[in-house]
């Protein structure tokens, strides 16, 4: 029609002018959020490599725990790092099997029940708890009771980390098709099998790399070790009883002592802290990206 | 059509039919197990609440509710006020917020809407690595590297601004080792980051891509489609993750212990040396005792009421959104 011809020339050129320098800005300041993340994360890992690599040796991580006054070459940080693995391992060992399985119940067993979708809901509000107060709790309900330990801790750690595995766990689950479970009901198998034996093997990849990546974060947490352990300086290689240190507590105890040597010791444990936390999130993503079979 | 489609083949407890009798007991033990480890969560929590309230009723018998509102903290003279740490609390929590909220949501546009997902990758890797980095190594930089570093600022900032009104009033204090409230709400900012990333990616990345389509074709540029688009959909949900980092600031302990400053104070003086909640419990709950330790433990009572109700309330949002997300 004749109207068409009226109309002007639509322009069809990029927006010119003010609308364009708007996104233009839009676009850099976006760059710029993320630079501002750089900087800090560049400052923090610099100072912690280059302070921490030249106290890291051999005498270092097989070196008991010197007197605060001692120089950067003396000693070691041995009875952390050991304390810090076995109060880890024993948390792991107690709260993925949980998370686990409390994962397969909202998944499998809970259906559209309510208490299904209360836990969890409430597992995505333990996430938020904040540590210290996991370390009050234990604490309160078992060092008031049965003293420090090393268990006492990893009773902490597992109560970050169990919530933690819930939640990974369960996005897991959910991936897995049904037309699987459905195929081995139709083989008369029971729940728990097809459960176990079709279900979970079909998640595993995602749920290790989930509880690897709660690992690492509980590895890392200073807090609820701090009433629970007690941080002594000597070697305590039995975890179920007695006061044990970690890495965290005593990088903690370190960081505000004036010699210049327990400060050096400081950042070679934060080192080693970093390494540890390090090490678990790329074992996690070497999970994720070799295994994974299933994903959105 | 929806029933046969929820109905659990396996469940054949509730019928009837007789083979209801032959659900083998190993596979019955395994349902209670996974109830059980599912009713652990519920459990812990409330023990928490229980066991710690228990613990604490010694401070609120001694100072009556006012020991929340009052500013006197000396345990040398038996005086248990909390306010001072709940105020620095508060504060330091909110200038974590106001730093980390707008490179958080711009670094979340960044990755969903600027960025091809082949470099995002990378990017989240990196922003990621802030959270590897544990509370305590933020905490021994912050207090032997950062502080006396940004103390010079803080002094220039301070001598720069005497007189101004409103400014002077938030940035001035003097300040001789560089811990301070803003030190660590800078450091919790960086902390904290990460999540509120990751959640307000999340939410960003359920924008249906018609509407973004709708948006470029009526001729919109990539910044106005973000307005018009992107952000009616994503905004409730990123309310959510920024109660979300609220909360996970609030708790934060060990870091704030050591750049604080460890002094209670209620000042507007954001570059003087405060004190807050987690980080009081974290220092001196190892020289406690009676009802010094039950304030302690009271204060974690606080903390945990107020966490539990910051992130019900985020949790909230956040599920709205996804149901709406999944609505339209």
């Amino acid at each position: 029609m004749a109207i068409a011809a009226e109309q002007p020339g639509v322009d069809l050129r990029e927006p010119a002018g003010w609308r364009r320098t708007k996104n233009k800005i839009a676009t850099v300041l976006m760059w710029v959020a993320f630079a501002a993340v750089l900087v800090p994360l560049g400052f923090v890992l610099y100072t912690v490599i280059s302070k921490g690599a030249p106290i890291i040796s051999g005498q270092f991580l097989t070196g008991s725990i010197p007197p605060n006054i001692m120089p950067a070459n003396f000693g070691g940080m041995a009875p952390a790092i050991i304390g810090t693995l076995e109060i880890t391992a024993l948390a792991a060992v107690m709260a993925i099997p949980l998370g686990v399985l409390g994962a397969v119940y909202i998944n499998e067993y809970g259906g559209n029940r309510v208490l299904a979708r209360v836990i969890g809901f409430m597992a995505d509000v333990m996430t938020g708890v904040p540590s210290i107060v996991m370390g009050l709790f234990i604490f309160t309900i078992w060092v008031l009771h049965f003293g420090y330990s090393g268990l006492a801790g990893a009773f902490a750690l597992a109560c970050l980390m169990l919530p933690l595995v819930i939640r990974s766990s369960y996005e897991m689950l959910r991936l897995v098709p049904d037309s699987l479970r459905e195929a081995s009901y139709a083989l008369g198998a029971t729940k728990a099998r097809v459960t176990l034996t079709v279900v979970l093997p079909a998640a595993i990849a995602g749920i290790i790399s989930g509880a690897l990546l709660a690992v690492a974060r509980a590895s890392g947490e200073t807090a609820p070790l701090l009433f629970t352990i007690f941080t002594v300086e000597a070697t305590n290689s039995n975890v179920f009883s007695g006061a044990t240190t970690a890495l965290p507590n005593q990088i903690f105890a370190n960081a505000s002592q004036p010699y210049v040597g327990a400060q050096a010791r400081g950042w070679g444990a934060a080192l080693t802290l970093i390494a540890i936390a390090f090490i678990f999130m790329i074992a996690a993503r070497v999970s994720t990206a070799r295994f994974t079979r299933y994903s959105r | 059509m929806s029933a046969a489609v929820q109905a659990d083949p396996a469940d054949v407890a509730g019928s009837a039919h007789p083979l209801a009798q032959r659900r083998p007991l190993g596979d019955r033990v395994f349902g209670w197990l996974a109830l059980a480890a599912g009713l652990l969560v519920l459990v812990i929590l409330v023990l928490i609440a229980v066991t710690t309230s228990q613990q604490s009723t010694s401070w609120f018998s001694h100072e009556g509710l006012s020991g929340i509102f009052s500013t006197d903290w000396d345990p040398a003279t038996d005086h248990f006020g909390a306010m001072a740490f709940v105020f620095g609390t508060a504060v330091t929590a909110l200038v974590a917020i106001i730093l980390a909220v707008p490179v958080s949501v711009a670094l979340a546009l960044l990755l969903t809407e600027v960025v091809p997902p082949r470099w995002a990758r990378p990017i989240v890797y990196v922003v990621d690595l802030l959270a590897v980095v544990p509370s305590v190594v933020w905490g021994l930089w912050g207090i032997l590297v950062f502080a006396p570093w940004v103390q010079h600022i803080y002094s220039s900032i301070a001598s720069g601004l005497t007189g101004i009104p409103v400014l002077s009033f938030l940035f001035g204090g003097t300040n001789t080792s560089g811990a301070a409230f803003f030190t660590a709400g800078l450091i919790l900012a960086f902390m904290i980051t990460p999540i509120v990333t990751s959640l307000s990616r999340e939410v960003i990345a359920t924008v249906p891509s018609i509407d973004k389509e709708g948006a470029y074709a009526l001729g919109a540029t990539r910044w106005e489609m973000i307005r018009g688009a992107v952000w009616p959909h994503s905004q409730s949900g990123v309310v959510g993750s920024v109660l979300l980092g609220l909360g996970r600031a609030m708790g934060e302990t060990i870091a704030a212990a050591l750049v604080i400053g460890s002094s209670p104070a209620i000042t507007s003086h954001l570059f003087s040396p405060g004190y807050s909640m987690p980080a009081v419990i974290a220092n001196q709950f190892g020289e406690s005792s009676g009802t010094f330790r039950a304030a302690l433990v009271g204060m974690g009572v606080l903390l945990f009421a107020i966490t539990i109700i910051v992130n019900l309330v985020a949790r909230g949002f956040v599920e709205r959104s996804a149901r709406r997300a999944k609505g339209a």
